[in-house]
């Protein structure tokens, strides 16, 4: 039953969006347009299974995208790894840092989120730092002319982004999730009824770090030159956040839908004047947070409506 | 070369101390986190800028004109935001996204209003030359920034423990329903703490262009991180820590300036994860964190 119902979610929500970014590229010349589409859903749908299932904001959540990019780029620059080989390095760099970063789990609320920031801005500031230009070209960049492969990375990432919706799914549709959920609500309540609270948020924790290292890793692979400012652009976190809060956190449907009204309406106006979308962006973020703070899908779920 | 080090660090912590405070009173009465603090310190700058460059203001005046205008300014904003937010699920959280909107909003007026230009206020409006303290020279704006902000801290405690609404005030840190049940004004109070929070925040910004050297409508996001940086190091909530949390970050700070020059910037994010994971509760603190 449960397991039905996951794939019907699954197929409603995930089939239709992928089969589009699957067929776009042939008919849409803009492929970075189409790429940081799938980058920002990916992203969103990550940081989803931390907040959503968990309740943990990471406010840094561009460490680990920052983390995989460098990971990728090292591996290809210095051990000259062909591509899948340097995304599985990504992935386990985020991995890495979420390991070593896991103690800050035990904070709670406003400090955890401000301690990821902090902990986000501390690896940027040594992946970028000038003494260490042997290792990671420090602030000059890195360029990785000999990977560049524009449409393989593309279908990469939609794998990437499939895999995520799919962990997703499953998350909504298990015991395991439905745990996650109950320490969310209360966590002690829920470790009294058996519930391994620590081991289920850093679970949650290590999968949202996997899910953006490996959309950092193919984002190196994907625009094949940049700058530690770019691959640990603070907005770039933020920019989910704000996505998977708009639509709706702990669902699969919300996620997309914020990246898709929000981001499509930030490139609609966003290139040409930055500040007025800027302003635009914070009187939204400011306007749901008072009126709708729950998201878009809480109009529909608030009717008894049940959401995918 | 160490003493200088000590010496300018402690100054610099006494004006970092005046820029975390107002965060802290803020989280300290609401419970909420005031992302867009740093900004409100940038507003507190320009003003102080164009009242210096079109009136010829002395920064010290500035400073008292940007500390009304900014209780008068931050009234009506806790009215219309704050009472709201605390309605909602998990308002700590949502206080986070909705002051990040807040500060996007406030930038990008800025940033369209004054340009992206670096400005500064010559620092010898504050006086010329250096003073000497211990055979060390310090450059007098530094100093009278630092004693501005001395005097502020203590108009802060005197407010908190010498007036019969600082007590209210700290009623209402205490617990916030009991403060409700024993009749009083929660909204007013905690409005009041709000207005002078942001008036500190203000104020600081004031001195901000002879602190920094320069001022633009994007520095908000990193003072923010030095202004929690000093307070989670001192302790949330409580303001007398914040002098504590400021001295140790301004003396750290001048140690790594003078001894690890391009690792300096790293260490604001690595006293504050490093105090948060030690003590959570901050250096003066007593247990508050709840699981």
């Amino acid at each position: 039953m449960l397991r039905r119902r996951a794939l019907r979610d699954f197929l409603i929500v995930a089939g239709p969006l992928l089969l589009l970014l699957a067929v776009l590229p042939f008919v849409y010349s803009n492929t970075l347009l189409l790429f940081n589409f799938v980058m920002f859903l990916t992203l969103a749908q990550g940081l989803n299974i931390l907040y959503g299932f968990t309740g943990f904001l990471p406010f840094g959540y561009v460490g680990f995208f920052g983390a995989g990019a460098y990971g990728f780029a090292l591996a290809v620059m210095h051990f000259q790894l062909p591509p899948f080989g340097a995304l599985a390095v990504a992935g386990c760099a985020a991995v890495l840092l979420g390991v070593i970063l896991s103690p800050l789990m035990r904070l709670s609320g406003a400090y955890f989120a401000i301690a990821n920031l902090a902990a986000a801005q501390a690896v940027y500031q040594v992946v970028s730092n000038p003494a260490l230009e042997d290792v990671t070209r420090g602030p000059y960049g890195v360029s990785l002319t000999d990977t560049y492969a524009p449409g393989l990375s593309y279908g990469t990432s939609v794998a990437i982004l499939a895999g995520t919706l799919a962990v997703v799914v499953w998350l909504r549709n298990s015991d395991f999730g439905l745990s996650l959920r109950a320490t969310r609500e209360d966590p002690i309540s829920a470790g009294m009824a058996g519930v391994a609270v620590v081991r289920g948020r850093i679970i949650a924790w290590l999968i949202s770090a996997l899910i953006a290292g490996l959309t950092g890793g193919v984002f190196a692979w994907h625009v094949s030159v940049f700058y530690p400012e770019t691959a640990f652009d603070f907005s770039i976190g933020i920019f989910a956040i704000v996505f998977t809060l708009f639509g709706g956190s702990a669902t699969l449907l919300g996620p997309v839908l914020g990246v898709l009204i929000l981001y499509g309406l930030y490139n609609a106006i966003g290139i040409t004047v930055p500040q007025y979308f800027q302003l635009i962006y914070g009187v939204l973020i400011v306007g749901f947070a008072l009126f709708l703070p729950d998201g878009l899908t809480s109009l529909l779920t608030r009717r008894g409506l049940r959401v995918p | 070369m160490l003493i200088h080090a000590l010496l300018s660090g402690l100054v610099f912590g006494l004006y970092f101390t005046l820029v975390g405070l107002g965060l802290n009173l803020i989280f300290g009465v609401m419970r909420i986190v005031n992302l867009a603090h740093g900004d409100f310190l940038m507003l507190g700058a320009f003003a102080a800028y164009w009242l210096f460059t079109l009136l010829g203001l002395h920064p010290l005046l500035s400073a008292l004109c940007v500390f009304a205008a900014f209780i008068i300014l931050g009234i009506p904003i806790y009215y219309l935001v704050v009472p709201r937010l605390q309605q909602s699920r998990d308002s700590e959280m949502l206080s986070l996204i909705l002051f990040f909107g807040l500060s996007q909003i406030v930038e990008a007026l800025a940033s369209i209003a004054f340009g992206s230009t670096e400005r500064s206020i010559p620092g010898k409006v504050l006086g010329v030359g250096s003073a000497h303290l211990f055979g060390q020279g310090l450059p007098i704006a530094w100093l009278f920034s630092g004693g501005v902000s001395a005097v502020a801290v203590l108009f802060v405690y005197l407010y908190l423990y010498r007036t019969r609404l600082g007590t209210l005030t700290r009623a209402v840190m205490v617990s916030r329903d009991e403060a409700l049940a024993t009749g009083i004004d929660v909204h007013w109070v905690s409005a009041i703490a709000f207005g002078i929070g942001i008036a500190l925040a203000g104020v600081s910004g004031v001195f901000a262009p002879f602190m920094f050297g320069s001022i633009t409508p994007a520095m908000g996001v990193e003072v923010n991180v030095a202004a929690f940086a000093v307070i989670v190091v001192g302790t949330l909530g409580n303001p007398v820590g914040t002098a504590l949390g400021g001295a140790i970050y301004g003396v750290s700070l001048m140690l790594m300036q003078t001894y690890l020059g391009s690792w300096s910037n790293i260490l604001p994010n690595l006293l504050l994860i490093a105090v948060l994971l030690a003590r959570p509760q901050g250096l003066l603190g007593r247990k508050v964190r709840h699981a």
